[in-house]
């Protein structure tokens, strides 16, 4: 096939365009339909990616490069290794699940929802796949506008306060990255970022772009202390908002950090290991200390999110191919867990209109499927083996033990402090007597709901038992990641 | 077909069964759950006998499943070990699971949950069966973890009992903090000796005898001390010993036959069985031992000593089994693991036996669990009373019965061992006996002699329980069989096979001890001749003594109760600290979580809320909008107030030019 990559990132974005342009025009049965061709078409053109790809070669692979504002020598240059095939399929999935499962909603103006994630679905792929850093800085605010009208627009009562918060909060940080790639480009003569990975930079030069750079993929991840817009986001953005908010948009930190800041500035980590991983272990233990006490299901498993990519940037802080696969496998598997919880959450609020834990209880007398899937997912929430949620903390944890016994214990809390939230909100929303007004009426999931649920379960299940799946893509990346960020960048004098 | 072929069979016939049933049980009648369950099962057990023979012949085999995950330097891999300790644990294993299943045909009957429930225990047998063929770390924390969430939601089965849902996610957290104790060790393990197998951790664990670490600043620490201690605090969660014993008590909220399989026979074993199946890593650090004997003998103790002041018949029983686990876990400390794992043994029979038995009663009692409403049941329900009376007798320690055997063989382990420790421990266990007779025979009397106290009560739970009119009956056969099936082993079992488990060389391959510096158990082994000889000394010796006492004085007291129609008392000081456990509870429920949720509104609020969000979040946003309106009025729009502002500045600036 030709140009795998644009194919994926721009048959998404043709199909939003046509949504779009003529989402008032098109007849009522017909748009959604189109959506949802949309997203399937977007999804099965990822797979080739997954099957064409070279397990065992550390290159870029796929690449494309067209000249595209040549006195910048700015190009059009795509390519992906390891770690981006796994995040683009999970943005073409999650993609075509949320359009699969609101087709049919009365969600007004559903044209121009679904529209809106199908450009961001292609614009994340663009993101993943971009070897221009002007390319992919443009991806990556451009993704910006879809989620802020997301929110925006179809998002709860306090939604604007929360669009504000998000978007300042991201392009406070976007715009320093910004900054960092210009002086890159006044070192290095070109926007390319193979050719920042070989360019010398002197360790002050490094701490100020990596502290640039940790700006923009802190805030996105979030890491604690600038993780306050992500509650109040999900919390005012639509069920599909937050699907792919917590599924896919939190990823782009993380990879961000695997792809630039770490491999443009090695030096810069390693002399500022020590405060990243205490921060990402502030992230773990404070922040599930924090959604023990929230009242709100939704907050709740926001919370939990948060609590979940600290095990993502403490492996990716701790430098082995354990802990960075280990973070990678989390990324993956929190995709699959929280979208599934915000799923979940959803379906009880689209009939109660009521997400305070609270107003529960003895939601399984109603429904029996239901709460059997949400206990699963909860479970796998507080990391049990056998579902995706423990092989990320496992190898995390294990790579910590590594480095040293305090912080892999400390890290172990969340053993404790996972199982205790995610249960207890199963506890007190699902087990006991169906007393409340709103839990009696409460229906059963329908045919479309318990497919997504049980398919999602199902992904979690085999990546818990099989997580080579994930880990055969990236190991030859990680290994030569590690290697990469063993040697020194300093210019040698 | 290969041998691992006919191994996996074991746990993956349970497993299909699991899934088959939880899918589609409802649906159909309930023969198809039960049928199919209890055939899994059975085919698990036919396989655990046929490993145990072959095993027992000399077959010690490692096989490899699939490869987990592959990493930077290190592999992890699914796979099984196969010999006599293995082969033993599945025979137990699925022999207890496949009387359960039996049992619970009858048992369950009336539940709307049927099938859920035999999913459920068959997944169980699975995970534990997956645990005890586990060849490495990692599938041991996976199955460990699996028992965890099978446990989890059979005491919460009924869900809508607020008592059980409590007591489920109690357990289920209890167990998470000896969890990360494990897990903590494991990690050790991976780091020092670059793999998770056993075999290969055992291999290099003798070159790191004499390894030190630092963990408190510059203060070295033995590391397999630590690692040691760190799997036990693993143990000590799942085998429920102190301080991480507080869940199997509430456990009881579950239904009576996983009482049965989950927390008497196999489950809470899982803790002992590990310890054994690391004796290698184990017997090369004292003072994780010392602190083994320790942990153990205060649980045998204490919890036995709480066994006496229960009113609810499984409650009395989970107790005892607490305080049975105390002394299996003094006899790891001892070094006398083939011993523990022979208490293991005979315990998994005669306290599964006691369990269904009791839940005989309680169906008699139409679901009171209340001893002080019972008494002289014997008459209605005689094959429950012989079985559960010779339960009691094997529990107690009756010479000749198999709880003998096994408790006599720990005392003399315990008496003849070195270890710091030992001493304390003998004498705990030497009470701990006393208290056993003590409250089994104050159980069995309450329960089966006596007056018929339903008839006059004072007090009537309208739910449950039979009025005064009403008289208990005998449970149906598929529910005694499973009692009687069980008597049998419980009986005889420490006799037939003392010689085999303990004195011969059956688990040579399997455990290893450190002759050298622990003799105890070599000593026990030049003492014993023949089980007849033994029974026959087990008159004479002190811990018979102490039952005989126990026996006496739980007659004696309860005779006087019929007199006076008191409940025993004791000081009141004495029966205050027991009525709450010793304060366990309060410590977790009051302290501990309330702690945690006023720390998370604390840190909600205050933190993030307030420092974060309003002053450095929300706080710049508002100066700027308050500069703003201030310099708003800057552009007010008259055009003298732009020309005044022009000429201010025209004449600043020239000030300024004409200075230089």
């Amino acid at each position: 096939m030709i140009a795998p990559l644009s194919l994926a990132i721009w048959t998404p974005i043709l199909f939003s365009i046509i949504l779009i342009g003529l989402g008032g025009l098109l007849p009522k049965k017909l748009g959604p339909n189109l959506a949802l061709l949309g997203g399937f078409v977007s999804f099965i053109i990822t797979i080739p990616v997954l099957i064409e790809f070279n397990y065992i070669s550390p290159l870029f692979q796929f690449q494309e490069f067209h000249h595209w504002i040549l006195p910048y020598r700015i190009n059009y240059h795509l390519g992906v290794d390891g770690f981006s095939v796994p995040l683009i399929l999970l943005t073409s999935f999650m993609t075509m699940i949320v359009i699969f499962l609101t087709q049919d909603t009365n969600i007004k103006n559903l044209n121009y929802y679904h529209g809106a994630f199908l450009m961001m679905s292609g614009l994340m792929i663009g993101v993943f796949s971009s070897l221009d850093v002007i390319l992919y800085y443009i991806f990556w605010e451009a993704m910006l506008i879809p989620m802020f009208l997301i929110i925006g627009v179809w998002g709860g009562p306090n939604r604007i306060y929360a669009t504000i918060k998000f978007f300042l909060y991201t392009v406070l940080g976007s715009l320093l990255m910004l900054v960092a790639f210009i002086y890159l480009f006044f070192e290095a003569g070109s926007f390319s970022l193979i050719d920042y990975y070989h360019l010398p930079l002197s360790l002050p030069i490094q701490i100020f772009l990596f502290v640039a750079f940790f700006m923009a993929f802190a805030v996105k991840i979030p890491m604690w202390p600038v993780h306050t817009w992500l509650p109040d986001a999900h919390v005012e953005a639509p069920t599909g908002g937050s699907v792919i908010l917590a599924a896919i948009m939190l990823k782009l930190g993380g990879y961000s950090f695997l792809r630039f800041a770490l491999p443009i500035t090695p030096d810069a980590v390693s002399f500022l290991q020590p405060a990243l991983i205490v921060i990402s272990l502030i992230a773990i233990v404070y922040i599930a200390i924090i959604a023990m006490a929230q009242k709100d299901m939704k907050k709740l498993i926001a919370y939990s999110s948060i609590s979940h990519m600290g095990f993502v940037t403490l492996g990716i802080f701790l430098l082995t191919p354990m802990s960075v696969e280990g973070a990678y496998v989390q990324m993956i598997s929190h995709g699959f867990i929280s979208a599934a919880l915000f799923i979940s959450i959803g379906i009880l609020y689209d009939q109660t209109h009521t997400r305070e834990i609270q107003n529960y209880g003895g939601v399984i007398n109603k429904m029996p499927l239901f709460s059997a899937l949400v206990v699963f997912f909860a479970m796998a929430n507080s990391g049990l083996p056998g579902t995706s949620g423990f092989v990320g903390e496992f190898m995390v944890i294990m790579a910590a033990a590594q480095e040293n016994f305090w912080i892999a214990l400390t890290a172990a809390m969340t053993l404790l402090l996972g199982a205790a939230y995610s249960l207890w909100m199963v506890k007190r929303v699902f087990y006991g007597e169906a007393k409340s007004k709103v839990v009696l009426k409460l229906k059963e999931i329908n045919f479309k709901q318990t497919f997504v649920l049980v398919s999602l379960a199902l992904l979690i299940l085999i990546l818990g038992l099989f997580p080579f799946l994930i880990t055969d893509i990236t190991n030859t990346t990680a290994e030569n990641f590690i290697q990469f960020m063993n040697r020194s960048k300093f210019p040698i004098l | 077909m290969q041998l691992i072929h006919v191994f996996s069979i074991a746990p993956f016939a349970t497993l299909f069964a699991s899934i088959i049933v939880g899918l589609f049980g409802k649906k159909c009648p309930k023969v198809f759950s039960y049928a199919l369950t209890t055939l899994g099962v059975g085919i698990a057990f036919l396989i655990s006998i046929y490993t145990l023979y072959i095993t027992s012949h000399g077959f010690h085999g490692e096989f490899t499943l699939y490869q987990w995950l592959a990493t930077g330097s290190y592999n992890f891999e699914i796979g099984f070990m196969i010999d006599n300790l293995t082969a033993l644990m599945m025979v137990i294993v699925t022999f207890v699971s496949l009387m359960v299943h039996i049992y619970s045909i009858g048992y369950m009957k009336q539940d709307s949950g049927f099938s859920r429930f035999f999913s459920y225990i068959s997944l169980f047998t699975f995970a534990m069966l997956m645990l005890v063929m586990s060849n490495n770390f990692l599938q041991l924390f996976f199955g460990w973890e699996g028992v965890g969430l099978v446990s989890y939601l059979l005491i919460g089965f009924w869900y809508k009992k607020p008592t059980a849902i409590h007591a489920n996610l109690k357990a289920f957290l209890v167990n998470r903090v000896g969890d990360i104790g494990l897990l903590m060790g494991v990690g050790l393990i991976l780091f020092w000796f670059g793999s998770l197998d056993y075999q290969t951790v055992f291999d290099r664990s003798v070159s790191l005898g004499n390894q030190s670490i630092f963990l408190f600043g510059d203060s070295a620490v033995s590391l397999l001390s630590v690692i040691c201690i760190l799997l036990f605090i693993g143990a000590m969660g799942k085998s429920a010993q102190i301080p991480l014993h507080v869940w199997l008590p509430d456990s009881m909220e579950g239904p009576t036959p996983i009482s049965a399989l989950i927390h008497a026979a196999t489950m809470v074993t899982a803790g002992i069985f590990m310890v054994s199946r690391l004796s290698p890593l184990f017997e090369l650090s004292d003072t994780a031992l010392s602190f083994i004997t320790i942990i153990g003998a205060s649980t045998a103790i204490l919890m036995g000593i709480m066994g006496v002041v229960q009113n609810d018949i499984k409650r009395v029983i989970a107790y005892s089994t607490l305080s049975q686990l105390g002394f299996m876990t003094v006899a790891l400390g001892v070094s006398a693991y083939s011993v523990a794992i022979f208490h293991l043994m005979t315990h998994a029979f005669f306290k599964a036996l006691l369990f269904l038995a009791a839940g005989s009663v309680i169906i008699g009692m139409h679901h009171d669990q209340d001893i002080r409403h019972m008494g002289n049941i014997k008459k209605y329900m005689p094959i429950t009373w012989i079985t559960f009376l010779l339960g009691s007798l094997a529990l107690i320690g009756t010479p000749f019965f198999s709880g003998f055997y096994s408790k006599e063989m720990i005392i003399e382990a315990t008496k003849y061992s070195q270890i710091f420790g030992s001493g304390f421990a003998y004498w705990m266990l030497i009470f701990g006996v006393f208290f056993t007779a003590l409250y089994s025979t104050r159980l069995y009397l309450m329960v089966f002699h006596g007056t018929e106290k339903w008839r006059t009560l004072k007090l009537r739970n309208t739910h449950h329980g039979l009025n005064s009119q009403q008289s208990p009956h005998e449970s149906p056969w598929v529910i005694t069989l499973p009692l009687i099936l069980l008597t049998i082993p419980s009986v005889i079992i420490g006799y037939l096979s003392i010689d085999t488990i303990l004195f011969s060389d059956f688990f040579t391959t399997s455990i290893f001890i450190n002759d050298e510096i622990h003799k105890n158990f070599s000593q026990i082994n030049n003492h014993f001749s023949s089980p007849i000889k033994t029974g026959l000394h087990g008159f004479l010796t002190l811990p018979f003594f102490f039952m005989m006492l126990g026996i006496i004085v739980a007659w004696f007291v309860n005779s006087q109760m019929f007199k006076s129609n008191i409940t025993p008392k004791f000081v009141s000081f004495i029966s205050k600290i027991l009525e709450k456990g010793y304060g366990f509870d309060t410590l977790n429920e009051k302290y501990f979580a309330r702690w945690l949720r006023v720390a998370g509104n604390f840190l909600w609020l205050r933190i993030d809320l307030n420092l974060i969000d309003r002053y450095l979040v929300n706080g710049p946003a508002y100066l700027i909008n308050r500069l703003a309106f201030k310099l708003k009025s800057l552009q007010s729009g008259y055009i003298y107030h732009y020309a005044f502002i022009m000429i201010i500045g025209l004449f600043l600036l020239m000030t300024f030019f004409i200075k230089l």
